[in-house]
């Protein structure tokens, strides 16, 4: 089928084009236009019909199949031998769906909160989602840099625009600290494209490296992707654009930009330096597991929500590092998978319940308009729907049994214990951690007795924010109950991945 | 030679009798009507622009003794050339009426500049580089002086003109070692002399090719021998500094491949290290000075400079990929700067040069249009994919990892984040902060579709580089 072959190539332009329509809408700053009216349906309807589409790619996905599918390749740049080439396989096939899944609810969300210029705050995450799409099913190092790279340019302006106080400061630091990271990597492409002469991914991952250069080419893809993690130390950029950004921009930020860094290291330095990612997997689990213990003490201080949820999610990033880098620490295979899957699991997981928690704060923050957990205390009591929600997310959040967040952890504290008792025992502190920080949160905002006249004016959930919260409770519920369809989706690619990286370079 | 010759070099000679027919025309205009000076010279491009492709062939053509060469390189060249007078003169019309300085010697001036650009893109040998080289600094020390009761213009045109000599003398005294070792001025000449005879690579040919190199980097600014670029980018009247920015840089480029990669290649190693040097010192002294500055016509300029930084490094490789990068990263990079100096006009009206970067702030509320045509500029120049910039720095950044120098390549993208800042500080400025100046844009219509195809194509470009890519590769391949 005609439309089948060009599936990717839809996901991707579907959404770049909606917002570039968006913007020929035009805006208008009057929520109750008709104008704004028909921008916001406009959006939307982008939004769900790209979820549309990638549910016909998840239907149409074989999960025996080894290799990419729906795979597309064309020229692009014939003199330096760049192609136009996309595919997805179980590793990149769940993250399409995570970010296809979470756009539609960004959009809901921010319905009539954004009152400046909202058409272009629409189509800066149209645009956003179509590069993150191509991002995931990118196969030419070089389309995936260009994309890599182009998915600053929506979110520096999310954050700068529509954010808080200071939020300049913080959409500079985070472009500057992103691009800074990515643009080494663009050299140990170009260094792969002068080995192989071409920018294809497979190329790169056949190609014989020595050892040297397989330490180089890892430390440039490090230092893309731990930035992205974000993992400590050089994750100081995540909290302030959290705390600065929309949101709509921190529910993305947290749930899927987050992901192309745990991505990368699994589409690129692990199957193209495997020799290099052996020699540094004892630092990346190191660091992993500062990642864990440190960063979650640091939550446990936080006084602004958005910032205990961002020091939450490196946290909870580290467990994914984790569950990629033990890969060396077994004998079998069995162990390197379940290290990966969890890792993987946890990542969609996660993108889920940060999302959640983000849209928490946000519902909380647009009634009161204050971040502080000083602020609120009691809301229970106004809100008690929304009081039940964010229990259940937070709850999540700690890796409750039955949540998704419980399925992703288990398995890498279950590799971990294979590998090592005490990378388990350092890995597993964030059940009590995580729950410290996170029920000490909710127990200061949701209970007690009613703090001050906001919280007692406040109105509980309105349809919309109800129905946006409920499909993620839904979402984190089934994930949680029943994960097989998506380790299903994930299993063959990454017993694949695990016998490839496996086999030395040297 | 035979009346075939004046036809390879049909361009030059149909240029100087338009240039004296529109000069002529001009006298008989008068000054309300000096719109129709406009559309003379328009007029005349859009001819040199049929005879350069009616006479463009394939192969190479060396006439008049050997000092003049008609090539696919000077072709393209030229062409871009015409193309972005053509621009830079559109760009300005409006702005030179509304501020009364709108005379016919801006066009002639213009005109002379191209000419001598067309002959420096033609040089097959160093006497004919020096003349299109004079004849286009001289009009632009008068283009940069067109304003004469403006005091930082006539600073400028002054700086600029001293400087300028200097540099003309140091390029002249070079090119008489040159002739005095190798006993010619034509490349081809030198070329083989220097091939038969590998003695002569020595202390004096290397003197001599220092101080070449010293009117090479005097043309492109490049540092130490910038100092003139930002002082004349800020004080030049923001047409002429649109001007002098785009085109002449083409030009730049041809001096260099005609005199050191044509010419000197046998000096290869010689000249390759002074060009790092002068590469690597551009690339940080544009991007960290340009950071301070507070004036958009100064920040362009060290930024500028930058650019430059890499051009000469991608050209220091010596390979064909090498020139061909530096072709397409010039290419790239003047659309790029076109279309800035010409937002920068546009945001300008009577009386009003809106030259400072604080003049930017809020335009994305006056006018979102041309706030994300000026994004979509700013992130080309900063090298942003999916921009052409990126195309740009990708290409030059291959052929110097190609020639083993990956430490330059680290060096060379960290020094564009760095030039990163400042770019996004402009857009921080039109996204981010309220507007100061509320007044409406005005411009005719013309110049806002021409500015915004000007914008859209480095987008456009970017999303499809490889024909653009494919043509340099061809032509210096």
């Amino acid at each position: 089928m005609e439309f089948l072959q060009h599936l990717l190539s839809i996901l991707i332009w579907l959404p770049i084009v909606g917002g570039a329509l968006l913007i020929a809408i035009g805006d208008d700053n009057d929520v109750a236009s008709r104008r704004a009216g028909l921008m916001r349906t406009a959006a939307l309807a982008v939004s769900v019909a790209t979820f549309l589409v990638s549910v016909v790619l998840y239907v149409g996905f074989d999960n025996a199949a080894t290799g990419m599918q729906f795979v597309e390749k064309n020229a692009w740049i014939s003199s330096l031998n760049v192609f136009y080439y996309l595919g997805v396989d179980g590793i990149s096939a769940p993250l399409i769906l995570l970010t296809t899944f979470i756009t539609p609810l960004v959009v809901i969300t921010s319905w009539n909160t954004i009152k400046n210029r909202p058409a272009q705050y629409f189509a800066a995450f149209l645009i956003l989602e179509g590069l993150m799409i191509g991002v995931f099913a990118a196969l030419d190092a070089l389309l995936f840099y260009v994309f890599w790279e182009a998915m600053l340019i929506p979110m520096f302006l999310i954050i700068g625009v529509w954010g808080g106080k200071r939020r300049i400061y913080a959409t500079l630091k985070f472009f500057l600290y992103t691009f800074l990271g990515s643009v080494l990597l663009l050299v140990a492409f170009i260094y792969l494209y002068a080995q192989t002469g071409s920018f294809d991914l497979f190329g790169f991952m056949d190609a014989p490296l020595t050892l040297a250069a397989q330490k180089w080419i890892f430390i440039a893809f490090l230092l893309a992707f731990a930035v992205k993690v974000p993992m400590w130390p050089v994750h100081t950029w995540l909290p302030d654009a959290h705390v600065e950004a929309p949101t709509g921009g921190s529910v993305i930020l947290a749930a899927i930009m987050l992901k192309m860094g745990g991505y990368g290291f699994v589409r690129l330095s692990l199957p193209i330096v495997p020799d290099g990612s052996e020699y540094f997997a004892g630092m990346m689990i190191a660091l992993s597991l500062i990642a864990v213990v440190y960063i979650s003490f640091v939550a446990l201080m936080q006084k602004d929500m958005k910032k205990l949820i961002a020091y939450s999610s490196i946290a909870h990033m580290g467990f994914v590092t984790l569950g990629l880098f033990i890969l060396w620490s077994f004998d079998g295979t069995s162990g390197a998978v379940l290290g990966i899957t969890g890792g993987m699991v946890q990542m969609v997981s996660h993108g889920l319940i940060s999302g959640a928690m983000f849209l928490c704060v946000g519902v909380l923050y647009d009634r009161v308009h204050s971040r502080e957990i000083a602020a609120y205390g009691g809301v229970a009591n106004t809100m008690p729907i929304f009081a039940a929600f964010m229990v259940l997310f937070s709850m999540a959040n700690s890796g409750l049994p039955g949540t998704s967040g419980f399925v992703g952890e288990f398995m890498v504290i279950v590799a971990s214990f294979k590998a090592n008792f005490w990378y388990a025992f350092f890995v597993a502190t964030i059940l009590i951690l995580g729950a410290a920080y996170t029920l000490w949160m909710v127990k200061r905002v949701l209970y007690g007795e009613v703090a001050n006249d906001k919280v007692a004016a406040m109105k509980d959930l309105n349809s919309r924010e109800f129905m946006v919260l409920a499909i993620l409770a839904i979402s984190v519920l089934i994930l949680g109950l029943w994960p097989a369809p998506l380790i299903d989706l994930m299993s063959v690619t990454i017993e694949q991945l695990v016998e490839q990286v496996g086999r030395t370079k040297l | 030679m035979n009346w075939m010759d004046y036809l390879v070099a049909a361009p030059e000679i149909v240029m100087l009798g338009l240039i004296c027919a529109v000069l002529i025309a001009d006298l008989f205009i008068q000054d309300e009507h000096r719109v129709r000076t406009y559309w003379l010279s328009m007029l005349a491009l859009l001819v040199l622009l049929l005879v350069l492709v009616w006479t463009g062939q394939s192969g190479s053509r060396v006439i008049f003794s050997g000092s003049y060469i008609s090539d696919p390189l000077s072709q393209i060249l030229k062409i871009s050339a015409v193309i972005f007078v053509a621009i830079s003169f559109q760009y300005s019309r409006d702005y030179l009426r509304a501020n009364e300085i709108h005379r016919g010697e801006f066009y002639v001036l213009g005109l002379i500049g191209l000419l001598g650009m067309m002959i420096m893109m033609s040089a097959n040998s160093l006497l004919t580089v020096y003349l299109g080289l004079e004849t286009l600094a001289l009009s632009l020390y008068a283009l940069v002086a067109i304003d004469r009761n403006n005091v930082n213009s006539t600073e400028a045109a002054m700086k600029y003109f001293i400087l300028g000599a200097i540099a003309s003398g140091c390029l002249l005294y070079g090119i008489s070692w040159i002739y005095g070792v190798t006993g010619s001025l034509q490349f081809t000449e030198i070329a083989a002399v220097l091939s038969a005879d590998p003695s002569l690579n020595s202390l004096p040919l290397w003197f001599g090719l220092a101080f070449l190199i010293v009117g090479i980097g005097f043309k492109f600014g490049a540092v130490p021998f910038h100092m003139w670029l930002p002082d004349v980018y800020q004080g030049a009247r923001t047409p002429v500094t649109l001007y002098l920015s785009t085109a002449p840089k083409l030009a730049a480029l041809a001096m260099f491949l005609r005199i050191l990669v044509d010419g000197l290649d046998g000096l290869h190693d010689t000249w390759a290290a002074m060009i790092m040097v002068i590469g690597v010192l551009s690339l940080l002294v544009g991007n960290f000075v340009a950071i301070a500055q507070s004036n958009i016509k100064r920040m362009l300029g060290y930024s500028t400079i930058a650019h430059v930084g890499f051009i000469l490094l991608a050209l220091f490789c010596g390979s064909e990929e090498g020139n061909a990068a530096a072709l397409f990263y010039t290419l790239t990079y003047i659309v790029a700067a076109a279309g800035s100096f010409g937002i920068v006009i546009l945001l300008s009206r009577r009386g009003y040069d809106a030259e400072n970067l604080a003049d930017f702030k809020g335009l994305n509320a006056r006018s979102p249009w041309f706030a994300m045509m000026m994004m979509f500029l700013m992130f080309s120049l900063a090298g942003v994919p999916p921009f052409i910039g990126f195309f740009g720095k990708l290409a030059v950044i291959s052929p110097v990892i190609d020639a083993g120098y990956v430490e330059l390549a680290v060096l060379m993208v960290l020094a564009s984040v760095v030039g990163a800042y400042y770019y996004l500080r402009v857009i921080w400025y039109m996204y981010f902060e309220e507007a100061e100046d509320k007044a409406v844009l005005q411009a005719s219509t013309d110049t806002r579709v021409i500015l915004s195809l000007n914008s859209l194509a480095v987008l456009a470009l970017g999303i499809v580089p490889g024909s653009l890519l494919a043509l340099c590769v061809r032509i210096l391949g």
